[in-house]
């Protein structure tokens, strides 16, 4: 609905200038070792608050301040809007498109034909293809982060119900809520699973609602896809897994774990590909994996010794083995069901 | 637990209530404006706006209560801008409806993004928490549902109370009322049709955007864009499901929550044989069925949508 972003505000050019006027005083020494900042545009469907685009946001900050890339972004551009932003990047020079693709898949795949000397790295349902060499695409592979916490969580249920609530059934949520279901039903193996989705990514009354049903139908641990799941759990004073980002230190009560998504080494490979002009449709995803440092199990922090002490031993076993790939998760993009 | 037995739980009724209070705020202020004889499609902005003016008081460091009463006026404020565009000016009341909607929605995240530049996650507030009424509160199911809940929805059934009596008890009420019908016996009265539908959307407008509050200081702690998702549509269709009648609307608004809190409920006890879909879908599906059985001898006020010029014959 809304139409936000039509050219970078007032602030990211400010930035952008900061940036380019770091550059430049920087410039002199700098460029002596280090090769010129490659011009990064991001271009996102919702505020940059949102778990998984925060991810992105917060490593392309990052890597902005080491002076590696120059970094312009526009949020909340709707999907009906969001090829034309991509237009507007890649004539002003910009040399790596970010963002998220998953409601315009044929349409940024035309961009990406129509500037073949622009990279895309893409967030997207869909493989690489070879037709189109410079659009790469990259989601939060990170079911061996959502695998541990299953393991956790179904040994800290006593009920042996577990609620799940998610936004809409798209593989990225589906893959990261089987690998959690799996690792649930291995320490827990009469475990039953309570799912249901609301059909938005931002109604968080709507996902607190859903995940109190699932409280009063028995559940004791919530999987926290959703803003608002970890809010009834506080509330009625259950546990609550975290997802994407980690979130207990505003439930430190409640939230016993998170799978933690780390965009950064997706990020370094594109910049180092770019920098090399041997940037290529690649599968991205898997720099999301565990053992390319993708995704981590947050610390247990205030549960560090409500977590039983075998489990913790059987977490860091299947972490250590997942490292040195004698552990493969499964990758699941079935849409998940209740029982 | 079967489907049925859903139905006797309190914890399902007090969702249902709890669902239903920030729609109740908001089809309440499109009832006085619809009364009065202007549709004010700026609902869901306004909602957003006041969403957001509510919880940014409190963030700021105000009182709960003077965050709803800046939600409030927030609210008044755009009504004063639907209201100067369609009632004076005479515009499509559609097109400026949808227009209040989209400014009110993009002025909101450009507010937001000032005032919060740079955040990881929303900050989050005190709401309000639940205050139960002594006694009333321990009558098995309802009372939970209707007297165990935050003060905000208290508010909502007050306001339902507040505004059937006005439009139906006082000379006020008896003038908005004929604003809608018949403008020109409302002139003839020696009073300003002007004023009074200024009026109503401004209030009903203030009411629109305290729903909006709901959502970020009782029923939730922070502010997501985007997050008051469509209810603010869902009340122009309780308006006519009501036949303009707010203890009609009161009703559709509860209903309609029940269907809600029904189905997140019956979603958990299929065991994903039907698609979750069909669930999301049911309390507008049924709401859609009750309409046609509702409104089809619904008399919508006469005068409505069609601006007034004073003089013209």
């Amino acid at each position: 609905m809304i139409k936000q972003g039509f050219r970078p505000n007032r602030r990211q050019i400010v930035q952008g200038i900061a940036a380019s006027a770091a550059a430049a005083t920087l410039g002199l020494p700098f460029r002596a070792f280090a090769q010129e900042a490659i011009k990064v545009a991001a271009v996102y469907t919702v505020p940059t608050e949102q778990q998984w685009v925060s991810r992105i946001h917060l490593a392309a900050m990052a890597a902005m301040e080491r002076g590696e890339i120059e970094y312009v972004f526009s949020e909340n551009v709707s999907n009906s809007d969001y090829e034309r932003v991509m237009r507007e990047y890649c004539e002003t020079g910009n040399q790596l498109i970010l963002g998220e693709v998953f409601g315009v898949e044929q349409a940024a795949r035309q961009v990406a034909a129509d500037y073949p000397d622009v990279s895309f790295l893409m967030g997207s349902s869909l493989k690489e293809d070879p037709a189109v060499p410079n659009f790469a695409p990259f989601d939060n592979y990170i079911q061996d982060a959502s695998y541990l916490t299953g393991l956790i969580a179904g040994a800290m249920s006593e009920t042996g119900n577990i609620g799940m609530v998610g936004g809409y059934p798209i593989p990225e949520v589906n893959r990261l809520m089987h690998a959690f279901m799996a690792g649930a039903r291995e320490t827990r193996p009469d475990v039953t699973f309570q799912v249901a989705f609301i059909g938005s990514w931002f109604d968080p009354p709507k996902a607190k609602e859903t995940a109190f049903a699932q409280i009063d139908a028995g559940a004791d641990v919530l999987y926290a896809e959703r803003f608002g799941v970890s809010d009834a759990a506080q509330e009625r004073n259950i546990l609550a897994i975290g997802n994407v980002i980690d979130t207990q230190e505003d439930y430190p009560e409640t939230v016993v774990a998170s799978a933690l998504w780390h965009f950064e080494p997706t990020l370094a490979k594109a910049i180092e590909e770019v920098r090399a002009g041997t940037f290529t449709a690649a599968d991205y995803g898997v720099y999301s994996f565990m053992k390319e440092g993708g995704c981590t199990l947050a610390p247990l922090g205030t549960f560090e010794d409500k977590v039983p002490d075998e489990i913790k031993a059987l977490v860091a076993e299947r972490e250590a083995a997942i490292k040195d790939g004698s552990y493969t998760v499964e990758i699941n993009d079935e849409e998940p069901i209740s029982g | 637990m079967d489907a049925f037995e859903i139905l006797f739980t309190a914890s399902f009724w007090v969702a249902a209530i709890r669902i239903a209070s920030p729609l109740i705020f908001a089809t309440m202020g499109e009832l006085i404006c619809e009364r009065a004889g202007v549709l004010n499609l700026g609902i869901e902005g306004i909602m957003v706006a006041g969403a957001f003016a509510g919880w940014v008081t409190v963030y700021a460091g105000g009182d709960l209560w003077m965050g709803v009463a800046i939600a409030a006026l927030a609210g008044a404020m755009f009504g004063l801008l639907h209201g100067t565009l369609t009632v004076p000016l005479g515009l499509s009341q559609h097109v400026v409806g949808i227009g209040i909607t989209l400014l009110a929605t993009s002025l909101t995240y450009f507010t937001y993004r000032v005032v919060l530049p740079q955040v990881s996650s929303p900050p989050r507030i005190e709401p309000f928490r639940n205050w139960a009424v002594p006694y009333l509160s321990d009558i098995p199911i309802l009372g939970p549902a209707l007297f165990n809940q935050t003060p905000l929805t208290y508010l909502a059934f007050v306001t339902v109370a507040v505004v059937a009596w006005v439009l139906y008890r006082t000379p006020l009420g008896l003038a908005v009322r004929a604003a809608g019908e018949n403008p020109a016996a409302v002139e003839a009265q020696g009073m300003s049709v002007t004023a009074i539908r200024m009026g109503a959307v401004m209030v009903g407008s203030a009411l629109m955007a305290v729903g909006g509050a709901f959502l970020t200081m009782s029923a939730f702690n922070s502010f997501f864009f985007e997050m008051v998702n469509g209810r603010g549509w869902i009340c122009i269709a309780l308006v006519v499901f009501g036949s303009w009648r707010p203890g009609k609307a009161l009703l559709g608004a509860i209903l309609f929550a029940a269907f809600d809190a029904y189905q997140v409920r019956l979603q958990q006890i299929t065991g994903g044989v039907v698609p979750y879909q069909i669930f999301l879908m049911m309390p507008y599906v049924l709401s859609i069925l009750a309409l046609v059985v509702m409104a089809r001898r619904a008399t919508y006020p006469k005068a409505l949508m069609i601006p007034y010029q004073k003089g013209e014959r």
